[in-house]
C-alpha cells in the first residue's frame, strides 16, 4: 500500500453567451452636467464584478477615468432589457451594449466640444484622462467637465447614447443539426499533479496548471479572481459533490455545508493561472466569455491523473474514495 | 497569474487605457465591511413570511388537501392552494417559444418529485408559517416513480409527466437533438481502433453563500416591488406577467448584487407565489429559501449519462466520434430542453473529427428538477470527452497531449454543425501547458498553431 503520483491533461472550449443566440441586451449611457457617466443596465451582478467591467468598458469608449463611470443596474423600471447573467454572457453581451451607447454618447460628447472649439469633431480625440484635443494639436482642448456643462447649459444637448447587442437566433437544421450555437469560443487546457492513496482511495490534488484563452483580459485581477474560482469548483465537482450520494437512493443528500462535500482550504491545490488573448472579432475589446469554461477542464484532468496513479478508471462523478477502491479491488481481482 | 503577450501579438493593439488593468472593483470595499445590501437586507413593517408545504412522495396522487388546521395556527394570514393562481401552470423558456407549459406552480392533482411545493402558508413570523406548514394535511396516493433515464424511456415505464409522453423532450427532430456530419459507419469500418465507453454524473449543487429568495412590497399605486436575487430581472418579470396574469407594468423588479447564482437562480420559483401572496394579503412578503431547500429543493445540475463510440486510426487520428447523451430533467423542463441541446452542439469537443453523429436526449424521472448550472450542458460532456481522449491515446500508444495537437481543430476546419471554425487557440493553450506543466511534446506540435493552414 502506497501513496502513487499520477498526471493527468484535458483541453476544452466553450461557447460564450446562450447556445443559438437570440439573447438581447440593452444599455443607456448619459453624462451628468459635470462629465460623469452613467450606465443604465438591468442587467445583475452575482459577485463577479459585472459592474466593474461595465464601467471599464464605458471609460474606455468615452474617454474617461473608470471611476468618473457609474452603473447603475438591476432595476427594470430604469433599466433596459437583459437576458440575464447566465451562459457565460455578461462581458460579452452586455460589453458590447455599453460599447455601442457609449460610442453615441462619445460621438455627442465630440460634438459639443468641436462647437466649443470651433473645430470638425472629426479632427478631435479623447486623452483617456478626461480631456478632448485636437488630433496633432494637445494645447487646443477642452476637458470633459466643461464639455458637459456646455452641453446642458448652453447648447441643450444631451451627451447619452442607446445601445443593443443581439447575435441573431439559429434554429438548428432538423435532420442534420447545422445551427450556428455561438459567434465565440473560449479555450482551455489544464494539467493536474495528484496523489492517490491506494489503501484509502483518497485523492490529493497537488498541483493545477490552468491556461486559459479569454480573448481578453478586461481586469486582470478579476479575471484571475474568476479563474482560480472556477479551478478549484472544477477541483470539487471531481471529487466531492453529489446530491444524491447513495443514489438510486434519494435518501441522505446534503443539507448544509456541513453535509454537502465540498473541499475545504486544506484541500486546495497549488494553482497557477496562464491567460492568452485571442480576441474575439465580436467581443468587447475582444472579450469572450471566461465565467463558465474555468470550472471545466480540471474534471477530466483529474480523472485522467488518477488513472495514471493507480491504473483504474472511474467513468461515474464525483470520484470519492469509494469508487475508486471498488476499482482498485477488481483490478486486484483481475 | 500571468498574461502571455506573446500568443496572437499580431491580432491585438495593446494601446487602451482603461481596459486592461487591474482597477480595484468599485464594490469591494462594500463587501468585506458589510456593507453591500442584498435582497434580503430589505426589512418592511408588517412583512409577512411565506414557507412550502412540499411532497414527501417521489411521485404520488392527490387526493385531498385540508388546510383547515393550518388556517386556525396563531399568526397565520393566509394559505394558497392551486386554485389561488391564476395561470398555474408555466414553463420558463415559453418566453423565447421553448414549450410546453409542463410544471405547476402549486401541485394540483399529483406531485411529481419529493419536495415538489404543495400549498403556501404565510404568516406573521417565519415561526408560525413552519409550524402551520406542518399542520396541512395532504391525502396522497403513492404512484409508482422512476430514477432512471433509461427506465424511464423504455415502454410502460411510470409516465412521469402527462405534458411528455414516453418521458422525453419532443424536438423538432423527434425524441432527440441531432447532429449529422460525414459518414459515421464509413468512419467506422476505416478506423484502426473502435472504442466506445459510457460516462456518467450525479446532481450537483450550485451551492451559492445566500440562498434563493425575494422580499415583495405592495406599493400605494397598485403596483408591486420585488427586491429579488434572480439572475434574469425581465426573465422573472414576463414569467411572473404570465403566471398571475397581471399586466408587466404593474411589476417591478429590483436586484442588486446576489451572492452567488451559479446558474442557480435562472429559475423563476419564488417571485410569483411571493407576489401573489403580497397581493392576496395587501402586505409585504418575504419568500426566502433555507439552506435545506437551496440544497434539496432548488434546481440542481442535472445527472447526465454520455456514451462515446470513436474510430481512431494508429497514427492518433479520430476518423469517427458518435455520442449519444442523455440529460436527466427531472420531473420538469425548466431548462433542460435547452442544455441537452446545447451538449448537441457541443459535441464533437474542440476537435476536426470528419465523421460525426451525435444524439443527446432530455429525459424526464421522477429526481428533483434539474436546470442551469455553470457549464449548462457542456461541463459533463467536456468529462466525457477528455476521458475519452486519454482513453484513445492510451490505445494507441501516444501521448495524451500529443494526441490532442494531432487532432486539435483550427482555423477554417468544418465543425460537425457546419460552421467553420474561427478564432481557434486550443493549440496554443496546450503549447503553453506543455511549457507550464513541464509537459515535453515533440518540436512539431510547438510549431502548429491555430490559424488557418497552421
Amino acid at each position: 500500500m502506497a501513496i502513487r503520483r499520477g498526471r493527468g491533461v484535458a483541453a476544452i472550449n466553450y461557447p460564450t453567451g446562450m447556445n443559438l443566440g437570440g439573447d438581447p441586451s440593452q444599455a443607456l449611457v448619459h453624462s451628468t452636467p459635470t462629465g460623469n457617466f452613467m450606465v443604465t443596465l438591468s442587467s445583475v451582478d452575482l459577485g463577479q464584478g459585472l459592474k466593474q467591467v461595465m464601467a471599464q468598458i464605458c471609460a474606455e469608449t468615452i474617454g474617461v477615468p473608470t471611476e468618473q463611470v457609474i452603473i447603475d443596474t438591476a432595476d427594470t423600471d430604469t433599466g433596459p432589457h437583459c437576458m440575464g447573467t447566465f451562459a457565460s454572457r455578461g462581458t460579452h453581451r452586455i460589453g458590447n451594449a455599453v460599447v455601442q451607447a457609449a460610442r453615441e454618447a462619445r460621438q455627442v460628447m465630440l460634438e459639443v466640444a468641436a462647437e466649443a472649439l470651433e473645430v470638425n469633431a472629426s479632427d478631435l480625440e479623447t486623452d483617456g484622462t478626461g480631456n478632448i484635443h485636437v488630433k496633432g494639436a494637445p494645447q487646443k482642448s477642452i476637458s470633459i467637465f466643461d464639455t458637459a456643462l456646455t452641453a446642458h447649459f448652453k447648447l441643450g444637448r444631451s451627451i447619452s447614447g442607446r445601445g443593443m447587442f443581439l447575435v441573431p437566433r439559429s434554429y438548428p437544421e432538423v435532420e442534420t443539426g447545422a445551427m450556428k450555437p455561438s459567434t465565440c469560443y473560449a479555450h482551455a487546457c489544464t494539467v493536474v499533479d495528484v496523489e492517490v492513496d491506494d489503501e484509502t482511495g483518497e485523492v490529493t490534488v497537488v498541483s493545477v496548471k490552468n491556461v486559459f484563452e479569454i480573448g481578453r483580459a478586461l481586469n486582470p485581477k478579476m479575471v484571475e479572481q474568476q479563474l482560480v474560482g472556477g479551478s478549484w469548483m472544477g477541483i470539487s465537482h471531481a471529487l466531492y459533490e453529489t446530491t444524491e450520494p447513495y443514489y438510486p437512493s434519494r435518501e441522505h443528500g446534503g443539507t448544509d455545508f456541513n453535509e454537502y462535500l465540498m473541499p475545504g482550504p486544506g484541500d486546495l491545490a497549488d494553482t497557477e493561472i496562464i491567460v492568452l488573448e485571442r480576441p474575439a472579432a465580436d467581443g468587447p475589446y475582444g472579450a469572450k466569455g471566461p465565467g463558465e469554461m474555468c470550472a471545466n477542464p480540471q474534471i477530466p484532468a483529474v480523472a485522467n491523473a488518477v488513472f495514471d496513479a493507480v491504473g483504474v478508471r472511474i467513468d461515474m462523478l464525483p470520484i470519492t474514495p469509494e469508487r475508486i477502491l471498488r476499482a482498485l479491488k477488481e483490478q486486484r481481482a483481475a | 497569474m500571468e498574461l502571455r503577450k506573446n500568443y496572437f501579438a499580431d491580432e491585438r493593439k495593446d494601446d487602451l487605457h482603461e481596459i486592461g488593468q487591474s482597477r480595484p472593483r468599485s464594490d469591494a470595499p462594500g463587501h468585506v465591511t458589510g456593507k453591500t445590501a442584498y435582497f434580503a437586507d430589505r426589512t418592511f413593517p408588517g412583512l409577512l413570511h411565506l414557507k412550502m408545504v412540499r411532497s414527501p412522495h417521489h411521485h404520488a396522487r392527490i387526493k385531498g388537501i385540508d388546510t383547515s388546521e393550518a388556517l386556525k395556527h396563531p399568526g397565520v394570514v393566509r394559505v394558497l392552494t392551486a386554485k389561488d393562481i391564476p395561470h398555474n401552470l408555466y414553463t420558463i423558456l415559453i418566453l423565447i417559444q421553448v414549450g410546453p407549459e409542463d410544471e405547476y406552480v402549486l401541485a394540483e392533482d399529483k406531485v411529481r418529485w419529493k419536495g415538489e411545493a404543495v400549498v403556501a402558508v404565510v404568516a406573521e413570523t417565519e415561526r408560525a408559517a413552519q409550524e402551520a406548514v406542518d399542520k396541512v394535511k395532504v391525502d396522497y396516493e403513492v404512484l409508482p416513480a422512476v430514477f432512471d433515464m433509461e427506465e424511464a424511456l423504455k415502454p410502460g415505464a411510470p409516465l412521469v409527466n402527462e405534458f411528455h409522453p414516453g418521458n422525453f423532450y419532443l424536438y423538432d427532430s423527434g425524441d432527440h437533438r441531432k447532429v449529422r456530419f460525414g459518414d459515421i459507419e464509413k468512419g467506422f469500418a476505416e478506423a484502426d481502433h473502435v472504442l466506445e465507453q459510457t460516462y456518467a454524473s450525479s446532481p450537483i449543487e450550485q451551492a451559492p453563500t445566500e440562498t434563493t429568495g425575494c422580499v415583495v412590497m405592495p406599493e400605494g399605486n397598485d403596483r408591486f416591488t420585488c427586491h429579488t436575487n434572480t439572475q434574469a430581472m425581465f426573465f422573472t418579470l414576463d414569467n411572473t406577467s404570465i403566471i398571475l396574469q397581471m399586466p408587466g407594468h404593474k411589476l417591478h423588479m429590483v436586484g442588486g448584487t446576489v451572492g452567488g447564482g451559479f446558474g442557480g437562480k435562472v429559475d423563476v420559483i419564488v417571485e410569483p407565489i411571493a407576489i401573489l401572496a403580497a397581493r392576496l394579503t395587501g402586505r409585504p412578503v418575504s419568500f426566502i429559501y433555507g439552506r435545506y431547500e437551496e440544497m434539496q429543493i432548488s434546481s440542481p445540475r442535472a445527472a447526465e449519462k454520455i456514451i462515446i463510440k470513436d474510430g481512431v486510426m494508429k497514427d492518433g487520428r479520430i476518423v469517427a466520434r458518435k455520442v449519444t447523451g442523455y440529460t436527466d430533467a427531472g420531473a420538469y423542463s425548466r431548462h433542460s430542453p435547452y442544455g441537452a441541446q446545447k451538449g448537441a452542439a457541443h459535441y464533437p469537443g474542440p476537435y476536426t473529427v470528419p465523421n460525426v453523429w451525435i444524439d443527446t436526449y432530455c429525459v424526464y424521472t421522477n429526481r428533483t428538477p434539474s436546470s442551469a448550472m455553470r457549464g449548462f450542458g457542456v461541463t459533463i460532456a467536456d468529462f466525457a470527452l477528455e476521458v475519452q481522449m486519454d482513453k484513445l491515446a492510451r490505445l494507441i500508444g501516444m501521448d495524451p497531449l500529443e494526441f490532442r495537437f494531432v487532432n486539435a481543430y483550427r482555423d477554417g476546419d468544418m465543425k460537425a454543425h457546419r460552421q467553420p471554425t474561427t478564432g481557434a487557440a486550443l493549440i496554443e493553450c496546450m503549447q503553453e501547458a506543455s511549457r507550464a506543466a513541464n509537459w515535453p511534446v515533440a518540436e512539431k506540435y510547438l510549431q502548429m498553431s491555430s490559424y488557418k493552414g497552421g
